[in-house]
C-alpha cells in the first residue's frame, strides 16, 4: 500500500511534495477512475483538509477560487454575471455526485482536452496560482495547459488557486456543450465566452472552444472581429470557419473531426447570439 | 498504511482501521457489511454507489475513506426507520420504480438528497438530481413518478383479494428487499474466508501466446495460491448448444478476442489484485485480426476457427412461394441495406459469484452462488467443463442485477467452480466494469439487405431479406440469432411470397450472444424502413399501410404457421391512430413555424411495428413449477424461473395464488436453486410469463385438487371457485355456503422440504421443427406491438431528441400492468439507446463513459397502451413482453427522423456526425 498523507496546512503539504513522486488527491473524481481495475501504487498527498485552498473570495482586482473548491460551491456561491458561463459548465460536469466532489483545480490539472471547466476559465482570462516550498507563482491558464494531460506544474508544485481578474466593463458569460446524451457525457464540443460591454457596444470578447484540440483554445481572430460590435442576437454572424482554423479536432468514438469543426462553429454562433441578446 | 478513521454511518459511530485511500464503497461493503451500496463501475460513471456524505450525494467509489473522518454517511440501509419504509421507498414500491434493484440504492440516495432540499420537486428537478445514476431496466419513467409522488404520502400497492391477483397492479413480492438494500446480488454475500480469483485476459484481438514458469510466480507472490491455465480445465470448452462447445474456459495457446481469458490467478484479494498482468510470464505474438463482417466474409479470409470454413457459423432461412418472381409485378418495390453495431448489455451489476466444494470423495459436489439467467443450463455446462455429473453441481442464483441476455452465457461460473474444486476453499470472482465489457457477449452487429414489394392497393406481395451477423470468436447464441431472424424478417405482416436468410460469421471479437430480441431488433429496422418507403411511394399513410398488411388471426406467417388466436397488431395500430394524426399535425405546424423563424429544429413522427415468437425456436422449452404446502400450513412456490428484474417472482405468485385460491401474501418463494426447484428453463425469449406462468397455473390447480382430495371432498369439488380456502395452524379449511371441509396437515407424511402436499405443473409450448424451407410452427404464440415516436432534430448539429413515445402492445393479458409497463418502458429506452447512441467498439469503449446508455435526461414522455388479445395457451391469456418493448422503438425513431428531415438513416446508432453527414449529402 502506498503512503497516504492528509495534512491540514499548506506548508506541510508543500514540504511533503518536495520529497518525491506523489499523486495529489482532492475530490477523487479523476484519481479513482484511473484505478478502476488496478490499485494505486504511488504515494498520495490528500490536500482536501487544507482550509486555505477552499472557497471563493472577492479581492481587489480579482476573484480567487481556491484549488479544492467544488463545482457545487461554484454553482451555489453568489457571483456576478461574469461567472454565469462557469456556473453553466459546473452543472454539466458529471452528475451532481461529481459536482459535489470534483474540484476546480482538479479539472485543470487533469488537463483533459474535453474538460468542461477549462473553456469557461480561458474565457475568464484566468490565471493559475502555483505554490511550492520555494514560493508562489502565477501563470496564465494557456501557459499552464501544455498538452493533452500535461500541465506546467513542476515537481514539488501544487496548484493552489484559480485567479479570475475582474472585468473592466459590465460583463457576462455563457457556455454551451454538445454531447451525445444529456447527463454524464464527455463533450464532443464545448464553447465558452465572456463579453464586456459598454453603452450597448461590445468592448472585449474572449471566446474559447474545448474538445477540438489537445488543449482548449481561445479564438483571437474572432475576438478581434467582435470588438466594437453592437450587442444583440446578430453577434453570431461575425463568426466564421477561418477564425476556428487553429482548432485541430480529431476523429474518435464520439464524433468525426470534420463534424467537430462544423459543430464548433455552430455552437460558437449560437452562444454569441444568445450572449448578445442577453438570454 | 493503516489509520484509524471514526465516522458515522446511518447515525451509528463506526471505526475503520486501514488504508485511508480505500474507497468508501469498499469500506461500507467489506468492513461494515453494508452491501446495499452497490459498485457498478468504480469510476463515477454509473452512480450505483451513491450515498449521502454530510447530506450531499457523492459516489462512494470516488471517496477515500480518509476524507470521511468525523463525517456523517447515510446509505440505503439508513432510509427506513425501525423497519418502516420511508415515504420515498414506499412510493418506489407502489410505482414499481425498482426492477432488478441494482441501481435502486443509488437512485434512492440521489432522490433523498433532492427531497431534503426541495419538498415538491418537478420532473426537471428530479432529472437534474438523478442525472448521475444510470438505470438500465426501468427507462426511468416510473422513477420520476415515484420521486415526485414521494412528497404526497404515497399509499401502499394494492393487496388484491383472493382470485383477483391476476390483472392487479400489485407491488413486487421482492420489492421491499430491493428498496432497503437487503437484497443479495452476486457480489453481496461472498464468504469472508473466500479466496479471490482474477482473470488475466488477452490485450490483443488475436494472438498466439506462450506461458512461462507460473510456479515461480506463485512461490514469490505472498498470498497467491495457484494460477489456473487451459490444461487445468478438465474439458476446456463450453457453449450454448449441446454439440457446439467451442469456447475455452481458458484460452489454449491462441487468444481469439481482446478480453479472452488466458489465466486465472487465485489467492487473497490483495494478492490477485496487486499482481499486475505485466509481471506475468506470458509472451504474446499478436496476429492480424479479422475484424468486421466484410473481413470475415472476404474470399480467402484467415479462419477464426480452423474447423469453420469461410468463417461461417450458420446459414439458414425461410422460403414460401416465389418471392423473386413477384417483384416484376409489384406496383412498388423498396430495397435497402442496413447496418447495426455491437451493443453492450450494460447491466449495472457486473458478473459475480462464488463457489464452494462440499462433501468428500464420490459424494463431493460443487455449489455455485452466482448472478445468472439460467441456473439449469449453468449446472449442465459446469458439469461438462469439470467432467462431473450434473447432480454434482448445484447452482444457487443470487439476485440478478440485470441480464437482458448477457447472463445467459457462462462467465465466472466455471472458473470459480474449478478453483474451489482444486483449492477446496470458497473462491469468489467479481468482474470489473472494463472486464465485464471486454469479455462478455454483445448484440450481433448486422448487415441486412431487404427488398419488399406491394401491389397497387398497398398489399405486400413479396419480400427478400438477407441478414448477415458478426458472431465474434465463438458461437454462443449465434445460431439462435441466425435462425430467429429469417423467421421474423418479413415483419408482422401477411406476405405471400417470402425468401429470407440468416448467416453468422466468426470474427476476432468477443462472442456476440443473446441480447433482448435475438437479432429481431436489427431485422425490424430493415422491414420497418421498407414499410415507410412503400407507404410513401404508394401515397398511403405509414400507419395505415401497416394496418392494411398486419397479420391477423386466421392468416399464415412466413413459415406457413396458421395464427389461430391472439394477433393484435391491428388493435395496437388502431389504438395509436388518433395520437398518430395529432402528432403528425403538430410536427407539420411546428416545422412551418421553424422554417419561417429560421430555426434549425425540425420535428417528425414515426411508427414501428414488431412481432416476436415467445419461447425457444422450434425447440422444446418446458417449465415445471411446484407449490408445496408444509405441515405448519406454509405455502412455498418452488420457482426455478430466475427473476432478473422483470418481475417473474411476482407474476408467478399472482398466477399461482389465483389458481390455488389463496392470497399472494401466503406464498413464500424458493427461487432458482437447482437442488430445490425444477427446471423452468432460461429467463430469455420472453418466455417466463407464458411458459412458467402456465406451469405455475397448473401447479396451483394441481395443489388445490390434491388438498380437496386429501380432505376427501367430493370428486370435482375443487373446481368450485365459491370455496374459500384459509390456512390455519396445521390445517387447511375450505368453506362454501355452510359446507366446511378441514384438512389436518399434521397427520400427513412430509418430504425433504417438509411439505406434506405438493402441486406440480409443467408446460412446454407446442411447436414443430421447421423443414428445409423453414416451414413449420416455430413458436406457440407471438407478441405484437406498434410504437410511435416523435423526435426533434437539430439540422445544424445533427442531434436528435425523442420527445414522445407511445407504445401499444398486445400482451395477451397483463398479469401485472405496472410490471408490463415497466418492461415496455425499459425496453423502449434500450431501443432509444440502440437507435441514437450505443455502439461498442472493441478496445475503445470498455467503460460507461465511452460507451453511452441513456440517462434520465434522455427519455421522452412515454405512454403505454396495453392491448389484451388473449392467447388461449397462456395463463389467463398472457403472452410475453420482455423483449417486444425494445423492438419497435428504433424503427419508430428512424422513421421519425426521416419524417423530420427527409433522410433515411440506414446505420445505427444515429450519432450526430452521421446524421449531419447524411443531411449534407441529401
Amino acid at each position: 500500500m502506498p503512503a497516504y498523507a492528509r495534512p491540514a496546512r499548506l506548508d506541510e503539504a508543500l514540504r511533503m511534495l518536495a520529497g518525491g513522486e506523489t499523486t495529489i488527491l482532492a475530490g477523487g473524481t479523476d484519481f479513482y477512475p484511473a484505478h478502476a481495475s488496478t490499485p494505486p501504487r504511488r504515494d498520495i498527498l490528500d490536500i482536501s483538509a487544507i482550509r486555505s485552498l477552499r472557497g471563493i473570495t472577492e479581492q481587489r482586482g480579482h476573484w480567487r477560487i481556491g484549488a479544492t473548491t467544488t463545482w457545487t460551491e461554484v454553482i451555489e456561491t453568489g457571483l456576478p454575471p461574469l461567472f454565469d458561463g462557469l456556473k453553466l459548465a459546473a452543472r454539466e460536469i458529471g452528475g451532481v455526485q461529481i459536482q459535489n466532489r470534483g474540484t476546480i483545480a482538479g479539472n485543470l490539472c487533469n488537463a483533459s482536452p474535453a474538460a468542461d471547466g477549462i473553456p469557461p476559465l480561458l474565457a475568464l482570462d484566468a490565471q493559475v496560482e502555483i505554490a511550492s516550498a520555494g514560493g508562489t507563482r502565477r501563470i496564465a491558464l494557456p501557459e499552464f495547459l501544455l498538452d493533452n494531460r500535461r500541465t506546467a506544474l513542476a515537481r514539488g508544485e501544487l496548484a493552489t488557486a484559480v485567479i479570475v481578474p475582474k472585468a473592466r466593463h459590465a460583463a457576462r458569460s455563457h457556455f454551451l456543450k454538445l454531447g451525445t446524451r444529456k447527463y454524464l457525457v464527455i463533450s464532443i464540443v464545448i464553447a465558452a465566452a465572456t463579453i464586456e460591454h459598454e453603452h450597448g457596444k461590445l468592448r472585449k470578447a474572449r471566446i474559447a472552444v474545448g474538445a477540438c484540440s489537445p488543449v482548449a483554445r481561445r479564438l483571437p481572430e474572432l475576438e478581434a472581429a467582435l470588438a466594437g460590435e453592437a450587442l444583440g442576437a446578430g453577434l453570431g454572424a461575425k463568426a466564421n470557419a477561418s477564425q476556428l482554423r487553429r482548432l485541430a479536432p480529431i476523429d474518435d468514438v464520439r464524433a468525426s473531426g470534420s463534424y467537430r469543426a462544423e459543430a464548433a462553429l455552430t455552437l460558437v454562433r449560437r452562444m454569441l447570439d444568445q450572449l448578445g441578446a442577453g438570454e | 498504511m493503516k489509520q484509524q478513521i471514526v465516522f458515522k454511518v446511518n447515525g451509528k459511530r463506526v471505526r475503520y482501521a486501514g488504508a485511508p485511500v480505500t474507497r468508501l464503497s469498499d469500506v461500507l461493503r467489506d468492513e461494515l457489511g453494508l452491501t446495499g451500496t452497490k459498485i457498478g463501475c468504480n469510476a463515477g460513471d454509473c452512480g450505483a454507489c451513491t450515498v449521502l456524505l454530510d447530506g450531499r450525494q457523492v459516489c462512494a467509489c470516488l471517496t477515500p475513506v480518509g476524507q470521511v473522518g468525523g463525517a456523517e454517511v447515510l446509505t440505503v440501509e439508513g432510509l427506513a426507520r425501525d423497519g418502516e419504509l420511508s415515504a420515498l421507498q414506499r412510493s418506489f414500491h407502489r410505482h414499481g420504480a425498482a426492477q432488478c434493484g441494482i441501481c435502486t440504492p443509488g437512485v434512492l440516495m440521489a432522490a433523498a438528497d433532492l427531497l431534503s432540499r426541495v419538498t415538491r420537486p418537478d420532473a426537471e428537478q428530479v432529472k437534474q438530481a438523478l442525472g448521475g445514476v444510470l438505470c438500465r431496466c426501468t427507462g426511468y419513467q416510473k422513477i420520476i413518478e415515484a420521486v415526485i409522488d414521494a412528497a404526497a404520502a404515497p399509499a401502499d400497492p394494492p393487496a388484491p383479494s383472493v382470485g383477483r391477483a391476476v390483472g392487479a397492479r400489485v407491488g413486487k413480492v421482492d420489492g421491499v428487499a430491493k428498496l432497503t438494500g437487503s437484497e443479495r446480488f452476486g457480489a453481496d454475500a461472498i464468504p469472508k474466508n473466500a479466496l479471490w480469483l482474477r482473470v488475466v485476459r488477452s490485450p490483443h484481438h488475436h494472438a498466439r501466446f506462450i506461458i512461462g514458469d507460473l510456479e515461480r510466480v506463485v512461490q514469490r507472490t505472498p498470498g497467491l495460491v495457484c494460477i489456473l491455465r487451459s490444461r487445468d480445465v478438465p474439458s476446456n470448452g463450453f457453449g450454448i448448444y449441446p454439440t457446439v462447445k467451442d469456447q475455452p474456459v481458458l484460452a489454449n495457446e491462441e487468444a481469439r478476442f481482446r478480453g479472452e481469458a488466458v489465466l486465472a490467478l487465485v489467492g487473497t484479494r490483495d494478492a490477485v489484485d496487486g499482481l499486475p498482468d505485466a509481471d506475468l510470464p506470458i509472451e504474446y505474438e499478436p496476429l492480424p485480426p479479422v475484424m468486421g463482417l466484410q473481413a470475415a466474409m472476404a474470399p480467402g479470409a484467415p479462419l477464426v476457427q480452423a474447423a469453420k470454413p469461410g468463417n461461417l457459423l450458420q446459414d439458414g432461412g425461410v422460403r414460401k412461394g416465389d418471392a423473386a418472381a413477384q417483384f416484376a409485378s409489384c406496383a412498388a418495390v423498396a430495397e435497402g441495406i442496413f447496418e447495426t453495431s455491437f451493443v453492450e448489455h450494460a447491466y449495472i451489476e457486473t458478473e459475480a459469484g462464488w463457489a464452494e466444494r462440499i462433501g468428500v470423495g464420490g459424494d463431493a459436489r460443487i455449489e455455485i452462488h452466482v448472478t445468472t439467467q439460467t441456473p439449469y443450463m449453468d449446472r449442465d455446462e459446469v458439469a461438462v467443463v469439470m467432467k462431473l455429473r450434473p447432480e454434482q453441481v448445484r447452482i444457487v442464483p443470487t439476485a440478478c442485477g440485470g441480464g437482458f441476455g448477457g447472463k445467459l452465457d457462462l462467465s465466472v461460473q466455471p472458473l470459480v467452480a474449478l478453483a474451489a474444486w482444486l483449492t477446496r476453499k470458497p473462491v469468489a470472482c467479481v468482474y470489473t466494469r472494463p472486464e465485464s465489457m471486454a469479455a462478455t457477449t454483445k448484440r450481433h452487429p448486422a448487415r441486412i439487405h431487404a427488398k419488399f414489394g406491394c401491389d397497387a392497393l398497398g398489399r405486400l406481395l413479396a419480400c427478400e431479406v438477407d441478414a448477415d451477423f458478426d458472431t465474434g470468436a465463438y458461437a454462443s447464441w449465434g445460431p439462435t440469432v441466425a435462425t430467429r431472424v429469417p423467421i421474423h424478417a418479413s415483419g408482422p405482416y401477411c406476405v405471400p411470397h417470402v425468401r429470407t436468410r440468416g448467416r453468422g460469421f466468426f470474427t476476432h471479437c468477443h462472442p456476440s450472444g443473446a441480447f433482448r430480441g435475438f437479432g429481431v431488433p436489427q431485422g425490424a429496422i430493415a422491414h420497418e424502413a421498407m414499410m415507410d418507403e412503400l407507404a410513401d411511394r404508394m401515397g398511403i399513410d405509414r400507419l395505415e399501410f401497416r394496418r392494411r398488411n398486419a397479420l391477423k388471426a386466421g392468416e399464415r406467417t412466413a413459415t406457413g404457421q396458421l395464427l389461430e388466436h391472439s394477433a393484435g397488431l391491428v388493435d395496437c395500430l388502431d389504438a395509436l391512430a388518433p395520437q398518430w394524426r395529432e402528432l403528425n399535425q403538430e410536427c407539420e405546424r411546428m416545422n412551418r413555424e421553424a422554417q419561417r423563424d429560421g430555426s434549425p429544429l425540425r420535428r417528425g413522427a414515426g411508427v414501428g411495428c414488431m412481432w416476436y415468437g415467445i419461447g425457444n425456436t422450434s425447440l422444446s422449452n418446458p417449465s415445471t413449477m411446484r407449490i408445496g404446502l408444509s405441515r405448519t400450513g406454509e405455502v412455498t412456490l418452488y420457482n426455478g424461473a430466475v427473476d432478473i428484474g422483470q418481475g417473474s417472482n411476482t407474476i408467478l405468485t399472482q398466477i399461482a395464488a389465483d389458481a390455488l385460491g389463496l392470497p399472494m401474501h401466503e406464498f413464500q418463494i424458493v427461487a432458482g436453486d437447482t437442488d430445490r426447484t425444477a427446471d423452468a428453463g432460461k429467463t430469455s425469449a420472453s418466455r417466463q410469463t407464458f411458459v412458467s406462468g402456465k406451469a405455475a397455473e397448473l401447479a396451483g390447480l394441481d395443489l388445490r385438487q390434491r388438498i380437496f382430495a386429501a380432505a376427501r371432498a367430493p370428486e370435482g369439488e375443487w373446481r368450485d371457485r365459491r370455496y374459500r380456502l384459509s390456512l390455519g395452524r396445521g390445517a387447511v379449511v375450505f368453506r362454501k355456503d355452510g359446507i366446511t371441509h378441514r384438512l389436518a396437515l399434521s397427520a400427513l407424511a412430509g418430504d425433504s422440504d417438509r411439505d406434506v402436499l405438493t402441486g406440480s405443473g409443467t408446460f412446454d409450448p407446442p411447436t414443430t421443427p421447421c423443414d428445409a424451407d423453414g416451414q413449420g410452427v416455430p413458436y406457440a404464440t407471438y407478441a405484437f406491438a406498434a410504437q410511435i415516436a416523435q423526435v426533434e432534430v437539430d439540422l445544424a448539429l445533427g442531434t436528435t431528441r425523442v420527445l414522445r413515445l407511445i407504445a401499444a402492445h398486445d400482451v395477451g393479458r397483463a398479469i401485472n400492468p405496472i410490471q408490463v409497463e415497466g418492461q415496455i418502458q425499459g425496453g423502449a429506452i434500450q431501443g432509444l439507446g440502440f437507435a441514437l447512441m450505443e455502439e461498442y467498439v472493441p478496445g475503445r469503449t470498455e467503460n460507461l463513459h465511452d460507451y453511452l446508455i441513456p440517462t434520465i435526461g434522455d427519455i421522452p414522455q412515454m405512454e403505454c397502451i396495453l392491448v389484451e388479445n388473449a392467447e388461449p395457451l397462456g395463463p389467463s391469456g398472457a403472452k410475453g413482453v420482455g423483449e417486444p418493448g425494445l423492438i419497435p422503438t428504433a424503427p419508430a425513431i428512424l422513421g421519425a427522423i426521416h419524417a423530420a428531415t427527409g433522410v433515411r438513416m440506414r446505420q445505427v446508432p444515429v450519432l450526430p456526425h452521421r446524421l449531419l453527414a447524411a443531411l449534407k449529402a441529401k
